[in-house]
């Protein structure tokens, strides 16, 4: 079997008393789409979040590609990572969040350029060129001088996605990315992710509420529940046969809402 | 005769010189302020204690003491550690210091209302702690806190007839001498009060206009679509 390209490995994570993950194990295949359902308060979020590195973990050991991320090796023992180690392996991953983030004082074009430049060493015209490509790449070629206030959620969404890319990540997180979006705008961001699965060699992590998407679009579903994984299968195993009560629950009532 | 032109005609051209001192040490200050509050902010919201606190426990001290005991300390008391400081600089620092404890304050509001995603967003493109600040906190947080950091500057302005006390040929300083040499205080002290009465109203009033403006720009920073 190849290296996996994530892979959680008893990781366990608490806010004080509480117990958000508990020992979770979960291989993901280079080039795998995964995505993540369940209800609020499993989990789910916190897993991307652990991935990138935006949350400490309390217990276990992540891997991204075959080497520790939140610890190093050092005189052959498994200690913490610093935040060198951190910086080198974070490299890999790339995030887009519910709510943008976008840097509201750049431009589309300068929100891309911005970690190209001064993580990756890239000239400001190098930057430049591979920020161009990427928002033409999502639609926006024409918009590439706006601020993020000038742009529909839909479109800064698809800026963030441009932005995310710019670091070449070799696995990209989706973070219920088209959550704050209204309705009508959700259908041209799905699209983006569509083509990157497509074209690009990309592992692909998304939390999701639109099952329509994850049913179509990922390779497997994990339901959350509990801060555990309850059932995992492909998409038609778990939308279609699902074998646990919760997952039964879980999905009648997400349809019911519509 | 009350009110003797003649005499403020004579004394103007050296109230004119000391004013060029007052407006040198308020600005140097006021830059000396503004650059140690920053510092002091991003210090006091480090996570490791053993910087924050420190820092929180200078900026709460500073805060806490006149600004003429400090600027006495730096002038009369420094010279004893072997810190010998002219007039001018011993004031100007004393200012800087006390008024960057008052800025930092302020920073600290600025910079904690940028928003979480900001500095994940950072994180999760990989930048760098000093690049994190500069490129993407600093200026989202500088905008909003313009206006209270001018109040600041006026404050600090309006306070550099203390530094009169260690002997600086500022204003008031100035007009203290021509007043035990001629023995007329009334011209000297009223053009005085009337020179920074007049500079306050400036500055707030530009002060305004760069918040007008920034408010107009922040709600929209790329102009009209």
């Amino acid at each position: 079997m190849t290296t996996p390209m994530v892979k959680f490995d008893n990781v366990t994570k608490r806010y004080g008393a509480l117990t958000v993950l508990d020992s979770l194990n979960l291989e993901i295949a280079p080039n795998e789409k995964v995505a993540i359902i369940g209800p609020s308060g499993s989990g789910k979020t916190t897993v991307l979040r652990m991935l990138m590195t935006l949350e400490r973990i309390n217990d276990g050991v992540i891997y991204v590609d075959g080497e520790p991320l939140t610890h190093m090796h050092k005189n052959g023992e498994l200690v913490p990572a610093d935040e060198k180690h951190l910086r080198r392996v974070r490299g890999n991953i790339g995030m887009v969040f519910q709510h943008f983030n976008l840097f509201p004082h750049m431009t589309a074009l300068k929100n891309c350029m911005e970690a190209p430049v001064h993580v990756l060493g890239l000239s400001k015209k190098e930057a430049e060129e591979r920020a161009a490509e990427l928002l033409d790449m999502v639609g926006l070629a024409d918009k590439k001088n706006h601020y993020p206030n000038q742009l529909s959620g839909g479109q800064q969404q698809r800026v963030a996605i441009a932005r995310a890319l710019a670091m070449r990540p070799k696995v990209m997180l989706f973070d219920e990315v088209t959550s704050a979006l209204d309705p009508e705008l959700v259908g041209e961001v799905l699209n983006v992710i569509r083509k990157l699965g497509k074209e690009h060699n990309l592992t692909m992590l998304m939390v999701t509420h639109q099952m329509g998407f994850a049913k179509e679009f990922a390779d497997r579903v994990c339901f959350f529940y509990g801060g555990k994984i309850a059932e995992q299968g492909t998409p038609e195993e778990i939308f279609n046969n699902p074998k646990e009560e919760r997952t039964r629950q879980f999905l009648s009532a997400v349809l019911e809402a519509g | 005769m009350f009110w003797d032109w003649n005499y403020v005609w004579e004394i103007m051209p050296q109230l004119l010189r000391a004013s060029v001192v007052t407006i040198e040490a308020t600005l140097l200050g006021f830059l000396l302020a503004a650059v140690l509050g920053l510092v002091l902010a991003i210090l006091r919201m480090s996570k490791t204690s053993w910087i924050s606190v420190p820092t929180a426990a200078v900026v709460e001290f500073i805060r806490s003491t006149p600004v003429l005991i400090q600027i006495f300390f730096i002038y009369f008391v420094f010279p004893e550690f072997g810190i010998v400081l002219p007039a001018m600089v011993a004031g100007v620092i004393a200012l800087g210091l006390h008024y960057g404890a008052y800025c930092s304050e302020v920073y600290r509001a600025g910079l904690e209302n940028v928003p979480r995603g900001q500095w994940e967003a950072s994180t999760a493109l990989n930048l760098s702690p000093y690049i994190t600040f500069r490129d993407i906190i600093i200026p989202q947080a500088i905008p909003p806190i313009v206006p209270a950091l001018g109040n600041y500057l006026v404050a600090l302005f309006k306070e550099t007839p203390l530094l009169s006390a260690i002997a600086v040929l500022e204003l008031m300083q100035t007009a203290k001498i021509l007043g035990s040499q001629s023995f007329r205080y009334i011209e000297p002290i009223t053009l005085v009060g009337a020179f920074f009465l007049v500079m306050s109203l400036v500055a707030a009033a530009l002060i305004r206009q760069v918040e007008t403006w920034l408010n107009r720009s922040l709600r929209n920073p790329g102009g009209d679509r």
